[in-house]
């Protein structure tokens, strides 16, 4: 019997609606409406214009220039990112390597998490702070330190050489191996983070009840430890794969000149080809791929909240 | 969970914690090489710090960076709570899904849809790109991480608290202040510290939207390291790593001195 | 049925004469005028009457999700009926906010400000009165010094023990000089000794202050202890408001008798029923006769509640009283002051009694499959009807 949680359906004062409209209009105007935007643009046709596309919507001018506008719009586009391979290449690169660093990503982050949890209560604390502390060192700086190492004469060349493990220095500078380091390298603690919160919870008496009921160690993790976890390594997996999808400063720094990922190709047509339609269709494309997993995560993440992990 | 820990256990935590500290320990190294060669050392300088303090374009750029960076925190900080205090205190109102989803999206979505949108809609608006245009963009960005770190706070709220103090006979907003908003204070701070480390952070979404005069540090350090590995940068970025351990050192002894839980930066993003 | 318990008080206990709820012209205090609560579809409260009179000590008791606390939260403006008035020395205060209304509450949780200390703590609602600092600091110096709290004003609440702080609490609602004082779950989460002490402690300063308190609690020890008056409640009605003693000895249903207490209920059908008492049948234990007046005409089905410790259990069989019935000891419970028989008539029936543990050794105790006589008085038994 918790009245105090059940929400209050009597009538709201100003103050509390201001609560509510404030961020809610800040969103709309800058998160919802520049999405709509996109969507508009998206349909639209290039032109060496200011701005660069065509039809320009005037809302002025009344329902017959919006139905003009309507007719007017088109969808060269879209057809154009199934027509040119480089387009269907990159997402198919980017897909490949969100999905394949995510898995590495929880291979690497799982034992983490899990030491963490089992570490005692006083230095768990430290052990947090010492996995967030590169979270709020610049993203930037983490990917740029690993220039320096990956060069051709760079630190781990030198290492690997004076260790004799390797006698010609091997390349990794440009290629999709150093594309793999630096996304496990910066996205590291959003997977062990979660994956430690769902942990960390977790009931020490059913492990106990595991073993009672004569369950082996190692059969109690793979039947309480990693269902209990499992809320938690969703969420560090979609953390880490969406944001992977539309990466751009990683492949772009430690990546090749050769094959794109999607976020370099959407970046190269606006910046450098100043296409805003087929920067914009590569954006609403690059939505539609990812809205399975957006919903997911705001699922899990709303969840998550309400039990309070 | 089962304390005691394993080799294994402290293997992959100490193999971790090498992974996530020793590229930048070397990178802190080699800001004080003597050498020109960022990959010979040459013993040790601190001559690129100097040389950095003749670079007045870097100047630039960090003190703009600073200055969008505090007005976004402080946009963010207030944005955040109040939708914090919308989603957790508010109940059911119309729109609420729909509410909450745009609040979650920005926290996943991949900068450069943000950030190419962003620009469209101020290029639709007809706003003159920059300064601005950035905060805005940051604001919209980093209030979503707001949310989430207050949320959490306001949902381990006793609300027997507020109850009581209305009981004695506060009103209800003077108790919002008085009781409600000293014990969300540690949240609303951490937001107000992860809002500001973002916007000084981010490049893709500032790269589309900004304008001439308002080149962040973020875009400076990029445009140079785009033409290869410099020791000046090493500097600056040992400064810049230097500056947020500080930051968070003094954070995290604020927090243990005021006898307040820390609020779960990151444990919730 | 509306709980308004207007029955004099014949109990045997020692309270004094302190029965306004006898009185046809005493004043309540507090009203419940058909209060109605729903939340999302559930009847929290319903239709519920009820009056407190000044300087009762009344308790709300009932199985949790009854709606008693909605009752209290009602009281204290936390939520408003959706239907119904909630009247306060007359005065209408349904839509009065809860800052606005001198009544004060102890919370369950004690909801004490963590970051405010003990003195914060108990001067922080003299302190939304606007009261001058002098008048803050003498009312709050004797509060302290009326629940042991002195010497503690700086400490935090994360610094107190438990006791400590259930006093911090009380202090800080007492310090205001409330109308009513609530009182949510007050000791749930003391241990039992100090529950114990906790609640005659309770009952003194209600003395002392001259205040009105209403309690709300599941645990019925407690409320017998406290209580003048107590509200049986259960999904969101009154099923019973009457004196501790009346409640126990006459429950006024099958439902209250069973909820307070241990009890033997008697399924049958009228016989008799005349000014002298009533006569039952019953399948299980044949003939009962009691004293009680029952409002029920020959064969009307009802039950005869009767308490463990009001049947004598023998080994042979005795004379005297009017009720008496053969069977053979099914379980025995051992509770140190007490022993529990489940004694089974016949196949099915098995009828609990209790019987104290006087002296330590009995010459031939009664053993687990030994026939026995179990009896009763003509006034142990209640008829209930409903």
């Amino acid at each position: 019997m918790t009245p105090a949680t059940q929400p209050r359906a009597e009538a709201r004062s100003w103050g509390q609606r201001l609560v509510i409209l404030i961020p809610y209009l800040w969103l709309i105007a800058f998160f919802l409406v520049p999405f709509l935007i996109v969507f508009k643009i998206s349909l639209s046709q290039y032109a060496t214009a200011q701005p660069p596309y065509l039809p320009q919507l005037d809302i002025t001018g009344g329902f017959e220039t919006l139905r003009e506008f309507v007719s007017e719009l088109s969808f060269a586009g879209y057809a154009r990112l199934v027509s040119d391979s480089l387009y269907l290449s990159s997402y198919g690169r980017s897909l490949a390597i969100a999905l394949a660093s995510t898995a590495m990503l929880l291979v690497l982050g799982f034992p983490i998490a899990y030491g963490m949890a089992r570490a005692p209560r006083q230095w768990q604390g430290v052990l947090f702070m010492l996995i967030v502390l590169p979270f709020w060192t610049s993203f930037l700086i983490r990917v740029y330190a690993w220039m320096t190492i990956l060069q051709r004469d760079g630190l781990l060349n030198q290492a690997l050489l004076a260790l004799g493990i390797v006698d010609t220095p091997p390349v990794w500078i440009s290629t999709d191996i150093a594309i793999f380091i630096g996304i496990v390298y910066t996205y590291l603690p959003f997977m062990v983070l979660p994956i430690y919160a769902t942990l960390e919870r977790m009931d020490e008496s059913l492990f106990e009840a595991a073993a009672d009921l004569g369950c082996p160690r190692w059969k109690a993790f793979w039947l309480v430890t990693v269902p209990l976890a499992l809320p938690g390594i969703i969420a560090g997996s979609l953390l880490c794969f969406i944001p992977i999808v539309g990466e751009f400063v990683i492949p772009d720094l430690l990546g090749g000149s050769g094959a794109m990922m999607i976020g370099q190709t959407l970046w190269l047509e606006f910046f450098g080809n100043r296409d805003w339609p087929a920067a914009s269709a590569v954006a609403v494309v690059l939505l539609a791929l990812l809205i399975v997993p957006l919903v997911l995560y705001q699922h899990v993440q709303a969840r998550r909240l309400e039990r309070g992990d | 969970m089962r304390r005691g820990l394993s080799v294994f256990n402290v293997t992959s935590i100490a193999l971790g914690l090498a992974f996530l500290y020793l590229p930048i320990l070397i990178l802190v190294i080699y800001s004080f090489n003597a050498s020109r060669l960022v990959t010979v050392w040459g013993g040790w300088s601190t001559r690129w710090y100097v040389s950095l303090l003749g670079n007045e374009a870097m100047l630039e750029a960090a003190w703009i960076s600073l200055r969008i960076a505090f007005l976004t925190a402080c946009a963010a900080t207030v944005l955040g709570t109040l939708a914090a205090l919308a989603l957790v205190r508010a109940g059911r109102f119309r729109g609420r899904l729909l509410f909450s989803g745009l609040v979650y999206a920005p926290l996943v979505m991949p900068e450069v849809i943000t950030g190419l949108a962003l620009l469209l809609l101020f290029v639709a608006i007809e706003i003159e790109r920059g300064f601005w245009t950035v905060t805005i963009a940051h604001t919209t960005l980093t209030m979503c991480f707001v949310t989430v770190i207050v949320q959490a706070r306001l949902l381990g709220f006793d609300r027997s608290l507020e109850e009581a103090a209305m009981d004695l006979g506060c009103p209800p907003l003077r108790t919002f202040i008085t009781v409600t908003l000293p014990l969300i204070a540690p949240a609303i701070a951490a937001g107000w510290v992860l809002a500001f480390m973002l916007s000084l952070d981010d490049l893709v979404v500032a790269n589309f939207v900004t304008g001439p005069g308002a080149t962040t540090l973020p875009i400076r350090i990029y445009s140079e390291v785009r033409l290869g590995v410099k020791p000046e940068i090493n500097a600056i970025c040992t400064i810049i790593i230097g500056v947020v351990a500080a930051g968070i050192i003094v954070a995290s002894l604020l927090t243990k001195f005021a006898g307040a839980k820390p609020a779960p930066i990151g444990g919730q993003i | 049925m509306n709980g308004r318990g207007n029955r004099p008080d014949n109990s045997a206990r020692t309270r004094g004469p302190f029965a306004p709820w006898t009185d046809p012209d005493a004043l309540p205090l507090v009203r419940f005028e058909a209060v109605s609560k729903h939340f999302a579809g559930v009847t929290a409260v319903d239709a519920l009457t009820l009056d407190i009179y000044p300087g009762e000590f009344f308790a709300l008791l009932g199985p949790s999700g009854c709606g008693k606390t909605t009752l209290l939260r009602m009281l204290a403006g936390f939520q408003t009926p959706d239907a119904g008035r909630v009247l306060l020395d007359g005065t209408d205060i349904t839509d009065v906010a809860a800052h606005r209304r001198p009544v004060n509450m102890m919370f369950q949780s004690y909801a004490l400000f963590p970051h405010l200390t003990v003195a914060g703590n108990v001067a922080f609602g003299l302190k939304q009165d606007g009261l001058p600092k002098d008048e803050i600091a003498a009312r709050m110096a004797e509060m302290l010094r009326l629940l042991r709290l002195e010497g503690l004003e700086t400490r935090k609440p994360h610094q107190l023990s438990g006791g400590q702080r259930q006093r911090v609490a009380l202090a800080r609602a007492l310090v205001k000089h409330p109308r009513v004082l609530l009182l949510d779950e007050p000791l749930a989460a003391l241990d039992k000794k100090l529950r114990g002490e906790t609640q005659f402690e309770l009952m003194r300063l209600k003395e002392r202050l001259g205040l009105t308190f209403v309690i709300v609690t599941h645990d019925q020890e407690e409320a017998m202890t406290v209580a003048n008056r107590i509200g049986v409640m259960n999904h969101g009605r009154l099923i019973q408001v009457a004196t501790p003693s009346e409640i126990y000895e006459q429950p006024n249903s099958r439902w209250v008798a069973d909820f307070i207490g241990d009890v033997n209920l008697i399924e049958g059908r009228i016989v008799k029923a005349d000014a002298a008492g009533t006569t039952i049948a019953s399948a299980s234990v044949g003939t009962l006769r009691t004293a009680a007046v029952a409002d029920a005409r020959p064969g009307d089905a009802v039950a005869v509640a009767l308490r463990p410790e009001k049947i004598r259990i023998a080994r042979d069989m005795p004379v005297g009283d009017v009720n008496r019935v053969e069977g053979e000891v099914w379980e025995i419970g051992y509770l140190g002051d007490f022993s529990i028989y489940k004694v089974r008539l016949g196949d099915a029936f098995v009828i609990n009694t209790a019987a104290a543990n006087v002296t330590r050794l009995i010459e031939r105790p009664v053993g687990i499959g030994d026939r026995v006589w179990l009896t009763w008085a003509a006034d142990a038994g209640v008829v209930l009807t409903q």
